[in-house]
């Protein structure tokens, strides 16, 4: 398993959440807001904001995350695990040229510095290195969060709606972005969203999470189309617009 | 004819932006009509023209067979009665400071709580929810404060702009049957604005595509979904995630 989460309980908002992701493994988390998605993620990442604590255990590789000093986090965090969120325009520096920002993770971690240029081309962005984040689209921007965080070729990927703010074209690039990303580094990959449609394109397996618990889970195609639980049953029927025209 | 737009052009020369480049359709009563498009497409522009909330540099819009983009303010007086608008972000268009009874009577000019629990009554909310205020409602339950607030002086015209995109999948659903029974109820027009073209078709009969101010296709809903004449809009199907469609890859057995 890249990412073990086991019995993982955030301040009473979070309880008992186990899961994990095993390498080049697509797993989608998904239910609504105020349901504990994004806390999870955190905890992961070890952002949480500091009026929160998490219990339970994280294992990155064997290695546990939860109680390891900041130190370490932050080591590891944009090197051997890095997030994407949903707002490209708060994720990057406004004052930063885009291409110091992709180099950036390289010279924090003393990787070997890939050229930004092709690391931007990449994810279709040639000749923008010089460019600032408000110089560019919103699609654009997310293309640029998504070459920073993987520009250290990272063990587990989490994205955090990462296309819900984008125009439907311009989301589908992305999804094929992360996609392709993800797939040539085999990386494990937590998908964060509310949207069913995007989940059942982009993940192998689902994870429902309902008032901080997960109360569903399984492969993509079970939780799907055969739900088990009412709350999955109930989000699928909503999800459905097609269904009661 | 409700709404007749002619020729629409709107420029925003501060900033050398056409935003919206002859566009015309008609609107007849009863009509659930939706505008399609992405970010920079021209809806919200073509909303405020509707609205007469702004003049366009060309063309004409015409309510009920007046022309509206050439009154003055003094004299729209109708259509701030007759055309009403849901936006996107309820917590926005709603004064914090302000209770419900006051938020939806507002537009009323007078204190009429009797009309007041009509409208919470038919929008979904509790009597009680009359004393409180904005914050203390959920997402879903704002934008039924902002319908309510919307129907009370009786319009005949509904615009929706965006009004479910900012809310959750399941609420998302209960606003936009909501709307739904609304219309018909009331026997509003309803302009239904969204970027998203699955909820464009469960609630609208007509459509509009638009794409850097100019309508690429128009026609009814099912044509327009079934058989697209316009290469972007074939686009943005193949482009929009559809859950029928990947529950059918899904059960194909085809992981992909």
């Amino acid at each position: 398993m890249t990412l073990a989460v086991h019995g993982l309980g955030i301040g009473g908002l979070v309880r008992d959440v186990t899961f994990g992701i095993a390498r080049g493994e697509r797993v989608g988390l998904i239910g609504e807001s105020g349901s504990g998605k994004s806390l999870t993620a955190l905890s992961i990442m070890g952002l949480l904001p500091e009026e929160l604590a998490a219990s339970g255990s994280v294992k990155l590789d064997g290695r546990e995350l939860l109680g390891a000093p900041e130190k370490e986090l932050s080591r590891l965090r944009g090197n051997e695990m890095s997030m994407v969120f949903q707002e490209p325009m708060t994720a990057l520096n406004p004052a930063m040229r885009v291409g110091a920002q992709v180099a950036e993770p390289m010279r924090i971690h003393r990787k070997v510095r890939k050229d930004p240029e092709a690391l931007l081309a990449s994810v279709g962005l040639p000749g923008v290195a010089r460019a600032y984040p408000h110089q560019l689209s919103g699609g654009q921007r997310q293309r640029v969060v998504l070459a920073i965080a993987l520009a250290n070729d990272p063990k587990l990927l989490i994205c955090d709606e990462p296309t819900t703010a984008l125009d439907v074209t311009v989301q589908a690039q992305i999804l094929e972005l992360i996609l392709d990303g993800v797939r040539e580094r085999e990386c494990a990959l937590l998908f964060i969203t509310h949207d069913l449609a995007v989940v059942a394109s982009v993940c192998e397996r689902v994870l429902v999470m309902l008032d901080g618990e997960i109360v569903e889970a399984g492969t993509t195609r079970d939780v799907l189309t055969a739900p088990q639980h009412e709350y999955t049953k109930k989000l699928l029927a909503a999800s459905d617009l097609e269904a009661s025209r | 004819m409700m709404i007749s737009v002619r020729d629409l052009e709107r420029r925003y020369t501060r900033r050398d932006v056409h935003a919206l480049r002859g566009v015309s359709f008609d609107v007849e009563a009863g009509q659930r009509f939706g505008i399609v498009g992405e970010s920079g497409s021209g809806k919200s522009t073509l909303v405020r023209l509707l609205a007469a909330l702004d003049k366009p540099t060309a063309g004409s819009v015409s309510f009920q067979g007046k022309r509206v983009d050439t009154l003055p303010e003094r004299k729209l007086g109708f259509l701030r009665t007759e055309l009403q608008i849901v936006f996107q972000d309820p917590m926005g268009s709603l004064d914090p400071r302000m209770r419900v009874r006051d938020i939806i009577s507002e537009p009323l000019g007078r204190r009429d709580p009797a009309r007041v629990s009509e409208l919470l009554k038919a929008v979904g909310l509790p009597s009680d929810a009359a004393g409180r205020y904005p914050h203390q409602f959920s997402g879903g339950q704002r934008q039924r404060i902002s319908i309510a607030r919307a129907l009370a002086p009786n319009p005949s015209v509904l615009i929706a702009d965006e009004p479910v995109s900012a809310l959750d999948v399941s609420v998302r659903k209960q606003i936009l049957d909501l709307l739904a029974s609304l219309v018909e109820l009331y026997s509003l027009t309803l302009i239904f604005v969204s970027h998203d073209l699955g909820v464009v078709r469960h609630v609208c009969d007509r459509v509009a595509v638009m794409r850097r101010g100019e309508i690429v296709e128009i026609g009814d809903v099912d044509q327009v979904y079934d058989a697209p004449e316009h290469e972007y809009t074939r686009e943005l199907l193949a482009a929009a995630p559809n859950l029928r469609a990947e529950l059918a890859r899904l059960r194909g057995g085809d992981d992909g």
